[in-house]
């Protein structure tokens, strides 16, 4: 059966020549990069090299990355640093009601402890609203943590502007951009931004891998301890092969950064504008414009995600849906709540998030697919017998 | 995730559709949940299940459980189909991940309700709908809890 992974935002998979680089590192160059030997030094040497490369496609320097196991690390032990850190200074931190566990998770917890964490409402694009952060900010503000790209329905946050208001009133900001990373041309030395998430496997490095961008002159208390690895900052040997995987990919992902950014756009809007064309009722969420390049997120009324989902795996489709079903809890993911959908329209929502290896055939089959499994599962839903009825 | 007669059922679900006139009618289950399952009967003089057809609103595990359930108690009597539990439901689709298990309940409900429709017209009376509430909110959701794993 033909297969078509649609569903890149999950996860990418390793580009041969990213494999290739990472190989010898699990063989002939093993060592441990904290060893004294020449092994050891070759792991450390190259570990280096890796983090300068991903620093000066970054424009930031080495010293500013800190190498973690992936993107939930870095959202972890930048916030819970900083409100550690800054403790003395205040308890509030400012966020959104549409980010990802990795952040909202970690906001609730430091909630326990004491701190008071403001969610920011987003508008029904998913746009967090510059006005609304400065409002929210009061002289006990540490913190103000807003992703660059929601994962869900691919919405760009305005982190410039955040992150003005934040330098403004000289406030820590955070954003997590793992999955801007290759997407957007990220220069930190021109972005407003004092910490920042990334993760490897979004951009067909490997899984396992991530980094925390600290700017210079700000201190976090470690997260993991033990060892001296990563200058005293984040303990336990290193993946020295994840980290130069992880090089290779962000190499990859700026050298063919425009080719990568107008193919995704224009097999993004050839999917959507053939689904709207398609399929009557269904409703794209989120920006239009300020779009992660890759991401389409619809809504098709009156029938349930997950069994879109498994009508799609049947035709060798892979996606995601934010729907209760697939989400394990009885609600629809907290992302569409926030943008204001109903229950009926989000249970039905879809994500299909197209990257490298997305093909022109890929997006057709998919057109040809779709809406007969639409079509099918409307006609078994009494929402649509109702819904025809009321016409 | 899904077993292979879960997939089956939910691939081609059995007596999808709608009765005119039907003898009785139930709905369950709200948006709210993101599943409503909506039975048909059509009963004979003999209190006999003559037909059956659903409607469902939900995951896969919905449709392939309403779709059992329509099989197992099409024909039986019904005070036969009264005795439908969501265990039998579970069995007979060879088990449902611990999640999906209210999907099971609220096929149970559902023909229950539509029983309780029917005797309602008819002026029947079945001493297993004694205090059955067809428009009982979303009681499969706490009932979970009670049935536990399978």
């Amino acid at each position: 059966m033909r297969l078509v992974y649609m569903d890149y935002s999950a996860t990418t998979p390793v580009k041969e020549e990213v494999l290739q680089e990472m190989l010898p590192y699990f063989t002939e160059k093993f060592g441990n990069a904290s060893s004294i030997y020449s092994t050891g030094r070759q792991a450390k040497h190259d570990m280096d090299a890796a983090r300068k490369r991903i620093a000066d496609h970054l424009h930031c320097v080495p010293e500013e990355l800190y190498f973690t196991s992936g993107g939930s690390e870095a959202d972890n032990w930048a916030i819970k640093g900083i409100a550690k850190a800054r403790k003395s200074k205040g308890n509030h931190i400012i966020t959104s009601k549409i980010e990802h566990h990795a952040v909202l998770h970690v906001c609730e917890t430091l909630e326990k402890e004491g701190f008071d964490v403001t969610y920011l409402d987003v508008d029904e694009k998913g746009l967090v609203d510059p006005k609304a952060v400065e409002a929210a900010i009061t002289d006990q503000t540490i913190l103000i943590t807003i992703m660059y790209i929601n994962n869900e329905i691919g919405t760009i946050e305005p982190i410039v502007e955040i992150g003005e208001i934040a330098k403004k009133h000289q406030i820590i900001f955070h954003t997590d951009a793992v999955q801007a990373l290759g997407n957007l041309r990220i220069d930190l030395s021109e972005l407003p931004v004092d910490l920042m998430t990334f993760s490897a496997h979004k951009v067909y490095g490997p899984k396992g891998v991530g980094a925390l961008y600290v700017r210079k002159g700000i201190r976090i208390p470690n997260l993991i301890e033990g060892g001296a690895q990563e200058r005293r900052r984040r303990a336990g040997t290193e993946n020295v092969a994840g980290i130069v995987g992880f090089a290779k990919a962000v190499e990859i992902a700026y050298d063919q950064f425009d080719e990568h950014v107008e193919r995704l756009v224009s097999l993004r809007e050839k999917l959507i504008e053939g689904l709207i064309a398609a399929i009557p009722d269904t409703r794209v969420s989120g920006d239009r414009d300020q779009r992660h390049p890759g991401n389409v997120h619809v809504c098709f009324k009156y029938i349930e995600g997950e069994s879109i989902l498994l009508s799609l795996d049947m035709v060798g489709i892979a996606g995601s849906s934010g729907s209760a079903c697939t989400s394990g809890s009885l609600d629809p993911s907290h992302v569409l709540m926030a943008i204001g959908l109903g229950h009926d329209i989000a249970h039905g929502s879809l994500r299909l998030t197209i990257g490298d290896f997305t093909t022109e055939d890929d997006i057709d089959y998919i057109l040809e697919q779709l809406p007969p499994i639409i079509d099918r599962l409307r006609r078994m839903s009494p929402l649509y017998e109702e819904a025809k009825g009321a016409k | 995730m899904y077993t292979e007669i879960v997939m089956d059922h939910f691939t081609n679900p059995r007596n999808v559709g709608e009765i005119e006139n039907a003898d009785g009618m139930g709905e369950v289950g709200n948006v709210k949940c993101g599943d409503i399952m909506r039975i048909y009967l059509r009963i004979n003089a003999d209190e006999i299940i003559e037909d059956i057809k659903f409607k469902t609103f939900g995951c896969g595990s919905a449709i392939a459980a309403s779709s059992i359930a329509t099989v197992i108690v099409k024909g039986k009597a019904v005070k036969e189909a009264l005795q439908l539990t969501n265990k039998q439901v579970v069995d007979a689709l060879g088990g449902l991940p611990a999640v999906k298990v209210h999907c099971s309940v609220l096929a149970e409900q559902a023909l229950k309700a539509a029983i309780f429709d029917y005797a309602k017209k008819f002026g029947k009376e079945y001493p297993e709908l004694e205090g059955f509430d067809p428009d009982a909110d979303d009681d499969h959701h706490d009932l979970i809890e009670e049935i536990g794993e399978f």
